[in-house]
């Protein structure tokens, strides 16, 4: 023990002011255990106790009718789509606003930010105005046969518009912080764009990656407003899993609503799993950083 | 020649970086680019290295014309102030990566790779550390992979962007000494910018000091620490009393005292002077020798490894003297705070001119 530690270990004053009282503790953490029950265990509790109201013959019935299956094929489509465009744009964007100095780079940092800031039924709402088959472009679209408002590609892009920050907010401040030194030496060494590409910057990012790539997944299956503007609600075609819960709800059909509604739950779990876990090798590797 | 840069200019904005600036370097030397922060040392390594594309200019490298090669075609070794070492591959495959990322036809075999990278680590003492990552070693190790790195793909030059700054003053010293006999051994033409005088003085077989994007003044450590072109030159290479004066026909007021003035300042009849001697060559006796004395009284005394410092108020003179003797003279003469001494100013240095510090 040093001399300083040994000074404070023997003055009751000093300690009185490192710690805080042991009752503004008990107070804080009874607090916050108070709002995870209140807001998260008994609503969880609660969803599950619903689903299963009338066993689990029901509940295997409600998640194996055609259009829930409909609805989870959908979704999982959705998302394998909008992760990959999202990781190519998020990866893209991230490299030009680190790596370069360009025009409007602060607003484009700035305007990054733009899908949380609005509202999910405005971001549905612009889609619809802008393809929509009563505006010149989407009657353009639809003579051609493509058809994007009520249908698939209208819930693709609407999910690709509401969550393409995560990636991009992921990668900006670890860039920021890697900085380009690594990207030039490799130059200097003869390597050629690709190359710094895959064998420098993607592995020295691919943790930042990966954790993004969960967030923006995890919001794609659960994303309700946009898409709800612009799929039509067409059951067995335009429905995802959040829209089908919807309308089991809105028919009262409560005990399939929350089973289906569980298949969501299940999925943020997992997230949450997955995303600790990543969280885990962040910090184990961080030596590496 | 080993460089040739020609009329380089390069301008940030309203900001002259490099101002049509022309250097020769001869193969096989080892040069410092020394100069304050900001005084364009950096971009000028960038700029021939390709990682900055400068306004105008021509830059060749071992006879070949290399200004309008992308950075990967100029074939240089550059190693970085902050190591830049690839923290996901170990130190075998920071420095194979140059050999690896070779066009197919152009790689050696993995076993020709392998020898390479084993000889260069033995050269930079580190092939005990081939499965290390750059996060396990210390800042000195980094900076010795790095350089081994570079050379793998036998570089054209050799350039180093203030290699040792960010190490702890003992590893620098260490480093530097071990670079110097690499250099001896390996005879690529290099360029290391610092602003570090000691460091250029210490590790250089040439200087060359540039300040505002300008060369001012270029030569051997010797020529360019006992001759220096300029006050900034004078300056920059240590530390420096400066007293203010007057050129008048032959004579230059120092203090209260004439002195001659040097052969080349004679014949001004009058203009503004800057007289500058360093600490070291500052005489001091306790009893006056020369009339050209100036009576002093010592302020502060401070310990300075082999030297001594001492701040010395002197009767005649605009501001204190800082003075650094041995210690054995500190001893002999048995100075101390409050002691008064006579200060003789033998060796300075006058120029004249608009130069301020």
């Amino acid at each position: 023990m040093t001399q300083a530690e040994k000074s404070i270990g023997n003055s009751p004053v000093v300690k009185k002011r490192i710690s805080d009282p042991r009752s503004v503790q008990v107070l804080l953490i009874g607090l916050t255990y108070l709002f995870f029950i209140g807001f998260i265990f008994l609503p969880l509790g609660l969803v599950f106790s619903q689903a299963f109201e009338k066993g689990w013959g029901f509940y295997l019935d409600s998640i194996h009718e055609p259009y829930a299956l409909e609805a989870v094929k959908l979704t999982l489509l959705t998302v394998a789509i909008v992760v990959p465009v999202n990781a190519v744009f998020g990866v893209s964007a991230a490299w030009a606003i680190t790596k370069f100095n360009f025009k409007g780079k602060s607003a484009l940092k700035s305007l990054l930010d733009l899908p949380f800031a609005v509202s999910p039924v405005i971001a549905g709402l612009i889609f619809v105005l802008l393809v929509g088959s009563r505006t010149p472009f989407g009657s353009w679209l639809g003579e051609l046969g493509i058809k994007i408002i009520f249908s698939t590609p209208g819930i693709v892009i609407a999910t690709i518009f509401v969550t393409f920050p995560f990636i991009a907010r992921e990668l900006i401040p670890l860039m920021e912080a890697q900085g380009r030194d690594e990207e030039e030496a490799a130059l200097t060494l003869g390597a050629k764009g690709w190359q710094i590409f895959g064998q420098i910057t993607l592995p020295n990012i691919r943790w930042g990656l990966l954790y993004g790539m969960i967030l923006c997944g995890a919001r794609s299956i659960g994303e309700f407003g946009a898409v709800s503007v612009v799929s039509g609600h067409i059951r067995g075609q335009t429905n995802t899993i959040p829209l089908h819960v919807e309308i089991l709800y809105s028919e009262y059909n409560f005990t399939a609503s929350f089973a289906v509604a569980s298949l969501l739950v299940f999925l943020a779990l997992l997230t949450v799993v997955l995303k600790r876990g990543i969280e885990k090798h962040f910090q184990k590797n961080s030596f590496h950083h | 020649m080993g460089i040739e840069l020609q009329n380089i200019t390069k301008q940030f904005g309203e900001y002259k970086a490099i101002d049509n600036l022309s250097l020769n370097i001869a193969s096989g030397d080892l040069i410092a680019l020394l100069g304050p922060s900001g005084c364009g040392k950096t971009t000028l390594l960038r700029i021939i290295a390709g990682l900055e594309l400068a306004d105008s200019g021509k830059i060749i490298l071992e006879n070949k014309d290399t200004t309008n090669l992308p950075p990967r075609k100029k074939n240089v070794g550059f190693v970085f102030q902050h190591y830049a070492l690839f923290r996901r591959l170990n130190v075998l495959e920071n420095v194979a990566f140059g050999l690896n990322v070779l066009p197919f036809k152009e790689r050696p075999s993995r076993s020709e790779i392998r020898d390479r990278v084993e000889h260069l680590l033995k050269l930079v003492q580190m092939d005990w550390a081939q499965k290390r990552y750059p996060s396990q070693l210390s800042g000195g190790q980094r900076q010795r992979v790095a350089l081994a790195r570079a050379l793998a793909v036998n570089p054209r030059v050799l350039l180093l962007d203030e290699p040792f700054s960010a190490l702890d003053a003992k590893v620098r010293q260490e480093l530097r000494r071990w670079l110097r006999k690499l250099h001896d051994e390996i005879h690529v033409t290099s360029i290391f910018v610092t602003h570090d005088q000691e460091e250029a003085l210490e590790l250089a077989d040439k200087i060359v000091v540039i300040n505002k994007g300008r060369i001012e003044q270029q030569g051997t450590p010797q020529e360019v620490y006992d001759h220096p072109a300029n006050a900034f030159v004078y300056n920059f290479l240590g530390n420096v009393n400066v007293f203010h004066g007057r050129v008048h026909n032959g004579k230059v007021s120092l203090g209260a005292h004439n002195v001659d003035a040097p052969d080349d300042l004679k014949d001004i009849e009058e203009k503004p002077s800057q007289t500058f001697v360093r600490p070291h060559e500052i005489g001091i006796s306790r009893i006056r020798s020369n009339e050209n004395d100036f009576a002093g009284t010592i302020r502060e005394v401070r310990l300075l490894g082999g030297q001594i410092g001492l701040n010395i108020e002197c009767e005649g003179l605009d501001g204190p003297v800082e003075a650094e003797v041995p210690r054995e003279l500190f001893m002999n003469l048995q100075l101390a705070k409050g002691v008064q001494v006579f200060v003789s100013l033998n060796r300075v240095r006058i120029f004249t001119g608009d130069y301020e510090i």
